[in-house]
This record gives structure tokens, C-alpha cells and sequence, in this order.
């Protein structure tokens, strides 16, 4: 009971303060966060099987309980460099809704981190790199703990190339 | 306290659509002579629960509706009328008008007033003509009225010519809305005279150069009529006669459409921007929108009617999973290796309930075909009347049962094949007798199981396909190369290409040539194919082979190095070992084997899915896996073989994407993932 209270009050405290929730994970020296209320679960890295013929970074299909889920390598996407999978790498199976319909997709990152709250109001929008850095993922910058945030947009990184930019345009046509 | 009676709803649509169903069906099955008493209470009681459920929900307009309805039916009920052909054919139209205001209310669409006020007043007219006939009301009451008013009322309608002047629109005058107000008092038609209109470049947008003869049916006043026109009556030429006799009305509207239709023709080439169009539109809005309302209704239909006993089977089989279930952790609880045997014994119990599982869950989503073959009796009848041919519909094997999705999928190839033998196949009563057949054309739709495919076969006794006239056609068309060789089979599948169409004339049944490419690619996107088979002068049968679900495959599970792949068992013909003699190269590059006497290309699994673990790169050291796909035949080039198995099918787009060459992915036994491919894509795929 007095648990339950807690987390009530806590989620009261966090209306109030007008923060949001992110669970924060590494790539390499860099940290990431994305909103916790998208985040489905998280697992142990496990093999998948291979999708032939798309872009590297799509690592291919696993089983999650029935549904097949795709797997992307979140550091080969950003164009990082590779890193051998190994027990601490985890993978963060996030859940959107993209054009109507319900989105699983599995990222794979170097470890998870934290739950932080972030004050919405505290967050800075990405600065320009120019076209040095790609920031089309990246909805804000956070300070926590003197560290930097980058936080990023769940919905951009489950859209997928060539897929779902086809079926924009025909929603416009 | 308040209820929501929204929820509630849906109940109440589904059973209203399958009330208006069992309505329907009963009235198609009313035989005039001999009429069965039975299956007018049943009509009467499926229109008697729509008009008290509509009631409780505060549909009026359906309530009043179906009271007038429940009110010709009840006469019949009592023997009080006779039952006549147009009586049943007014009750069928209000059955589609009943349809459509019910799917209106779901969609939260405005009901559609004119149609519905049309339908009301042809059921009042029915109720009031047939008085006159049946035996127990007394006939005088009504005449005296008549007699009374003769100079102003009149039973059966009015014509009106009306023409007005060039200037009547810069007056405020809009004669659509007034025709509206026309058809709220009756039966309108609408004629539209369009010979005023001058040419495009002289058009001058905002004058009116039209002119209407309308027909007003049913018991009108002169006066209302009067006061519609009061507005126009300076900027028109207006004539408005009484329809005396039933003749002269059928005489009128049986000479002008034929007019109206090419003068609508001519409107329409006319420009596309010309108001002229526009207003001729207003006559045919009919047309168009029961096609609106089918759309939405394959929407919205998401729940299914499951039998008790189907129900019944799973939770028995759900109980033994429990039970099991419930020993087996038991065992694991202080597991020594001594409990293995226990253990194994547990499993095998386990295999029993969990298969019955899978076969009783597969068996809720089948349903019988009788689903699909009902709503064909009305279409027959429909349209044989409308073209003046007599037709007899036979249903073989109803109770045939599909998957849903099948179901659902299947209806409208099946109505598009069974309209083009209705209109192409049957011919016309006199050249049946003409050729020694009888009268009544026979169409036959049979559903029936051969092996785990079922079979729905659309047959007819109609004229069978001309081999000679399609070869012409298809060389006519340029769709053939006229020294090209056909045999029957390939004569026949002419009829599936794109743009062929045989029909001299465009009907509105069919005839435009897209359809059948349309229904072939339907049906082999549900992973069947469709063969027509004929005989000239004693007709033709189109048969339609279906996988029984769409859920499950039997799949041989391939390797191609560390990978496994399903290919659909269906596709494949079989597998060889080549040796090198066997094999030819195209060009240096592509490869080719020869299987008897064709030549097939070879497609390199390893090569294609860019397996990099791949065993066999020499063709002598991997199999070979022949397989046809939607006629597409090649060597897939595999290591090995590993085993048959059935596969659920899995979609692959749900999270992720299209993949070329893959149609969908499984889950092994042991949790992995594999893909199935599909065959005419890993062709297309090995050829770029």
C-alpha cells in the first residue's frame, strides 16, 4: 500500500514540475535518452536472424513473444563506430504509433544508464552542426548531473528508409 | 439513472444487417403461387425486431420506416393480401433502402431523405393499390373522395414540362432545390431535355438552357404542387398534366431514358466544367452511392459469430493444457534425474491439448461459405430481370467452411465472375431455345475441400468460350503475336490480361475489360490460382483454388549456410541433384539447367540473400529446389534440404518492412525466426 502511495505521489510530484520521464543509455562516451513511456522493455542481447539486402545498421528479425520484431544497431546508424556485441549489450525495444499503426522496433545500445527527470522546460532544442552532424533524430539537449543528454525523437528513429517515406507521400497524394 | 445505450449499438446493427439478410433471403425464396406461410412470419418478425429495436434506440426515421413495412406484411400475413411479384419487389427495395439508412446511422452519415421518402411512398402506394384488391376492405370508402376532388387530386401522379427561361438562375431560382421539394411529395423522375444547350464557346454559365419533364407518382394535391412552381411561374413555360392511366406512365418513362441516357452521354463530352453536366449528374446520384456504402461496410465489419460448441471444444481443451500444465511444473519443482521419464510423459500429454488447441482456434475463424453464396441469389434475381433472362442459381456445398479472411477476401472475385457469367455465359431465352437448351439458364457455385485447398467453382450452361473469337480478339488488341500458338488452356487465360475485354457493347454489368487481371491478382494474392475450363455451345466453369487459411503454411525449411529458409511446399515441384552437364550458361552469367525439356534459370539463394556462410558454391555440391511460383518456374540453388513442417505465418511489415523476394516470416521450434520466401519475387530479385 504505502508502495503504491509513493509512486502516486511521485507521479503527482512530476505533473506538478512538468518534467518527463527518459531512460538513458550509451553509445559509446556519448548518452542518449528517450521518453520512458515509449520504452516497451529491455533485453539481453540475443542473435537475430539476418534480413537480406537492406542497410547494415537493420540487423534483422527476432521472436518477441510471437511478433516479429525488428532489430536496428542505433550505433551504426548514427554512423559510430562498430562495437562487438557482448553481455552487457543491451537492447531497448521501443513502441510507437506511426501512421495509425502500433510500431515495435528493438535498438541495440551499449548499456543502459538511468530514469531521469527532466524538466521540460530545461530543454534545449539541438543546435545546428550544419551538415557535420545529422541531427534529424535528436529532439533536445538536457543537463543532468552535469552531463549532457541528447535526447532523441522516437518517432523519427522508428521510421525506417525507404519505407515509410514512400508511404508519407502517398498519404499526401 | 442513465444507461448508455451507446454501447448497445453495434449489437443492434449486427442483428438489424442479418434481420435485412434473413428478409431478403425470404423474399427471393417467396414463391408467388404457393405461398408459404412460415416464410412470411419470418419476414415479419426480422422486420418486427428492426422497427422495436430502432425504437429503443431512438432511430424514428428507421422505426417509422419499418412500421409501414410490418404493415404490408402483416396483411399478407393474414391472408388479407395476395402476394404479387410487385409487392415483393417494392419490400425488396425498401430492404436495400432499410440497408442503407442503417449503415448511414452507424457511419453517423445524414440518411439520405429524398431516396427514403421515394421508397416510403412506393410502399404507401403498394399498401393503398393492393386494398383495392384484397378481399376483406371495403373498396368504397376511398372512391367518393376521389370523385370529390377529382379536379385537383390525382392518384397516380403528374407529369410537368417545365421550361424555364435563360434568366430563371439570375433570378435566385434554383430548380434542383425545387425538384428536391418534388420528391419530397412522391415518386419523382426526373428527364432532362439538354437540346437548348448551345455550343461550349456560346455558353454563358449563369443561363439556364434546360428543360425537365418530370414525373410525379402518387397521391399528390395540384395545390402543392402549384405552390413549388408559384416562384417560377413568370420565367417558365410550365405544363402540368394529371397521369390518368398506369399506361401512359409506363409509355413515358420507357421512351425517354433511352434519351435521357444519350443526352447525358453528349452533356458529358460536352466539357467537364460545364454546369450543364452538373445538373444532369443530379438525375443518376443513385448510381453512386450504394458503392459508397458496400466500402464502408467491409470496414466496420470486425466481429465474428462463433458456435457454442466450437466455444465448448476450447475450454475443454484449455482445462487438459491447465492440468498438464499444473503436473509439469510439478515435476520441475524438485527436479532429480530420475523424474525424467515423468517428465517426458508430461510432454507427451502436453502435444495432444496444444494441437487440438491450434486446430479448435483455427476452426472458430472458419465460417461457411454460405456466407459469400447468399448475397449472390439477390444478385442473380436482380440481374436477370434486368436483362431479360431467366436464370436459376444453384449453391453446392454451403456448408463448406473457410477462413474469415477468405471469406471477406473471396466476395468480390466471386460476384465479378458470377456477373460476367450471368451476362456473357447466359444467353438470351430465344437463342436457348434456339440451340436446343432449355429456357432457364443454370449457374452452379460449388464450394468444396480437395486436400487442404478449397474449391469454388462457378460454372454455367451458357455458351462456353469461342477459342478462335479470343485468339482474334487477343491479336486484335495486340495483347498476342499473331504466329503464336495457343493451346485450349492458354486460349482460355486470355480472357485474365489486362485490357481484353469480348463484350461487343459496354454494359453496365460488365464488359470494360478490367476484372478479370483484377480478380486473377486478387485471387493469387490469397495465394490461389483460378483455371476456366469450357466447352463451346454448353458453357463454362471457372474454378478458384484457395489455401483453406491464410494463417498456416506447410513449408520445407531450407538451408543456405547458417541460415533456414521456408519455401511454401505448394510452390515446390522437386528437388535434384545436378551435375555439370546439365547446367548452360546465357551470356557467360546467367545459369540455366534443363528439367526434361525446359530450360529453367537458376537462382543462387546464397548469391541473392547475400548468405556469406554458404556450404555449396559449386552447383554440383548444394541441391537444387524447383519450384513454380504464380507460373514463374526456376532452380533455387540451396544447401540442403531439412524438413517439412507447418509454419504460422507471421507478418514481417507489422514492425518492420517489405522484403523483396520474402512474403512473410515464422517462428521455428526453437524461437528463432525464419523467412518464407516467395517465389516470383526471388526471381524478379535474381534478375536485377
Amino acid at each position: 500500500m504505502t508502495q503504491e502511495t509513493d509512486i502516486q505521489e511521485e507521479v503527482e510530484e512530476t505533473k506538478h514540475s512538468n518534467s518527463v520521464q527518459f531512460l538513458s543509455f550509451t553509445l559509446g562516451e556519448e548518452e542518449y535518452g528517450v521518453d520512458i513511456l515509449s520504452v516497451q522493455e529491455i533485453r539481453s542481447w540475443e542473435p537475430v536472424s539476418r534480413i537480406p539486402n537492406v542497410p547494415s545498421y537493420e540487423k534483422g528479425v527476432v521472436n518477441l513473444r510471437g511478433a516479429i520484431v525488428p532489430i536496428i544497431d542505433l550505433r551504426e546508424r548514427f554512423n559510430l563506430e562498430h562495437s562487438e556485441y557482448t553481455n552487457l549489450t543491451v537492447v531497448v525495444v521501443l513502441q510507437t504509433i506511426l501512421q495509425g499503426r502500433s510500431r515495435t522496433m528493438g535498438l541495440v545500445v551499449d548499456s543502459v544508464s538511468d530514469v531521469n527527470n527532466i524538466d521540460a522546460q530545461l530543454i534545449q532544442s539541438a543546435p545546428d552542426f550544419g551538415t557535420k552532424v545529422s541531427t534529424e533524430f535528436i529532439s533536445g539537449l538536457a543537463l543532468v548531473d552535469e552531463r549532457m543528454l541528447i535526447l532523441l525523437d522516437v518517432k523519427k528513429l522508428l521510421k525506417l528508409d525507404g519505407v515509410d517515406d514512400a508511404e508519407e507521400d502517398d498519404d499526401e497524394s | 439513472m442513465s444507461i448508455d445505450m451507446a454501447q448497445f449499438h453495434q449489437v443492434f446493427f449486427e442483428e438489424s444487417f442479418e434481420g435485412l439478410d434473413i428478409m431478403e433471403s425470404g423474399l427471393l425464396n417467396l414463391d408467388m403461387g404457393d405461398v408459404d406461410s412460415e416464410v412470411i412470419n419470418t419476414i415479419f418478425r426480422a422486420a418486427h425486431s428492426i422497427k422495436g429495436g430502432s425504437g429503443t434506440f431512438g432511430f424514428s426515421a428507421v422505426s417509422d420506416y419499418t412500421h409501414v413495412m410490418e404493415t404490408l406484411l402483416d396483411e399478407m400475413r393474414d391472408g388479407r393480401r395476395q402476394i404479387t411479384q410487385s409487392a415483393v419487389d417494392v419490400l425488396l427495395g425498401s430492404v436495400d433502402c432499410l440497408r442503407e439508412m442503417l449503415s448511414a446511422i452507424q457511419d453517423e452519415n445524414d440518411i439520405d431523405e429524398v431516396s427514403v421518402a421515394e421508397h416510403k411512398k412506393a410502399l404507401e402506394v403498394e399498401l393503398n393499390g393492393g386494398q383495392a384488391n384484397s378481399k376483406t376492405v371495403a373498396t368504397e370508402a376511398p372512391e367518393p373522395v376521389v370523385n370529390e376532388v377529382e379536379a385537383t387530386t390525382n392518384k397516380s401522379g403528374w407529369k410537368i414540362s417545365f421550361c424555364p427561361h435563360a434568366d430563371l438562375l439570375k433570378t435566385g431560382n434554383d430548380p434542383v432545390r425545387m425538384f428536391r421539394e418534388l420528391g419530397g411529395l412522391g415518386d419523382l423522375e426526373v428527364i432532362v431535355d439538354l437540346q437548348g444547350v448551345p455550343p461550349l464557346f456560346d455558353l454563358d454559365p449563369e443561363e439556364c438552357h434546360l428543360s425537365w419533364l418530370l414525373i410525379l407518382k402518387g397521391d399528390i394535391q395540384r395545390e402543392e404542387i402549384d405552390d413549388i412552381f408559384d416562384w417560377v411561374e413568370d420565367e417558365c413555360d410550365l405544363s402540368i398534366q394529371a397521369l390518368n392511366s398506369d399506361e401512359e406512365l409506363v409509355n413515358t418513362l420507357q421512351s425517354e431514358p433511352s434519351n435521357v441516357v444519350d443526352q447525358v452521354i453528349s452533356a458529358a463530352s460536352l466539357a467537364i466544367e460545364n454546369p450543364v453536366n452538373s445538373e444532369s449528374k443530379k438525375n443518376i446520384p443513385a448510381v453512386a452511392k450504394p458503392v459508397k456504402a458496400e466500402e464502408k461496410k467491409a470496414a466496420a465489419s470486425t466481429s465474428i459469430r462463433v458456435d457454442t460448441g466450437k466455444i465448448d471444444t476450447l475450454i475443454n481443451m484449455v482445462g487438459e493444457l491447465v492440468i498438464t500444465q499444473s503436473m509439469l511444473s510439478l515435476v520441475g519443482e524438485h527436479f532429480t534425474s530420475d523424474k525424467i521419464d515423468q517428465l517426458k510423459n508430461g510432454l507427451v500429454q502436453l502435444e495432444r491439448p496444444t494441437r487440438e488447441l491450434q486446430e479448435s482456434v483455427m476452426n472458430i475463424r472458419m465460417l461457411p461459405i454460405s456466407f459469400v453464396f447468399s448475397r449472390f441469389s439477390r444478385l442473380v434475381h436482380d440481374l436477370s430481370t434486368k436483362l431479360d433472362k431467366k436464370i436459376e442459381l444453384k449453391l453446392v456445398g454451403e456448408h463448406t467452411e473457410v477462413d474469415k479472411t477468405v471469406v471477406e477476401l473471396i466476395s468480390d472475385p466471386l460476384v465479378h465472375l458470377v456477373r460476367n457469367s450471368l451476362d456473357h455465359g447466359i444467353e438470351m431465352p430465344a437463342d436457348r431455345i434456339a440451340a436446343g437448351k432449355s429456357e432457364m439458364g443454370t449457374i452452379t457455385l460449388e464450394a468444396y475441400h480437395r486436400g487442404g485447398n478449397i474449391v469454388i467453382e462457378v460454372k454455367d450452361d451458357g455458351k462456353g468460350l469461342n477459342k478462335d473469337f479470343l485468339r482474334n480478339k487477343a491479336i486484335e488488341k495486340g495483347l498476342l503475336d499473331p504466329d503464336s500458338v495457343l493451346t485450349d488452356k492458354q486460349c482460355y487465360e486470355l480472357i485474365f490480361m489486362a485490357g481484353f475485354s469480348t463484350a461487343e457493347k459496354v454494359t453496365d454489368v460488365s464488359g470494360r475489360g478490367v476484372g478479370m487481371d483484377v480478380v486473377r491478382r486478387n485471387i493469387q494474392s490469397l495465394g490461389g490460382n483460378i483455371e476456366i475450363t469450357s466447352n463451346l455451345g454448353f458453357g463454362s466453369t471457372i474454378s478458384i483454388n484457395l489455401p483453406l487459411t491464410l494463417a498456416i503454411l506447410d513449408g520445407q525449411s531450407i538451408a543456405v549456410g547458417n541460415e533456414t529458409f521456408i519455401v511454401p511446399l505448394g510452390s515446390i515441384i522437386e528437388s535434384i541433384k545436378i551435375s555439370d552437364k546439365m547446367v548452360n550458361r546465357v551470356a557467360g552469367k546467367g545459369e540455366t539447367f534443363r528439367l526434361r525439356d525446359e530450360y529453367l534459370p537458376i537462382v543462387r539463394m546464397h548469391d541473392v540473400f547475400k548468405v556469406e556462410s554458404a556450404k555449396a558454391t559449386k552447383l554440383t555440391e548444394g541441391l537444387l529446389v524447383v519450384v513454380d511460383g504464380q507460373g514463374v518456374r526456376c532452380g533455387l540453388f540451396v544447401d540442403d534440404l531439412l524438413g517439412q513442417q507447418q509454419v504460422v505465418i507471421k507478418s514481417l511489415e507489422a514492425n518492420y518492412r517489405r522484403v523483396e523476394g520474402v512474403s512473410s516470416a515464422t517462428i521455428l521450434g526453437d524461437g528463432s525466426v525464419a523467412l518464407i520466401l516467395d517465389i516470383p519475387g526471388l526471381v524478379r530479385l535474381s534478375n536485377q
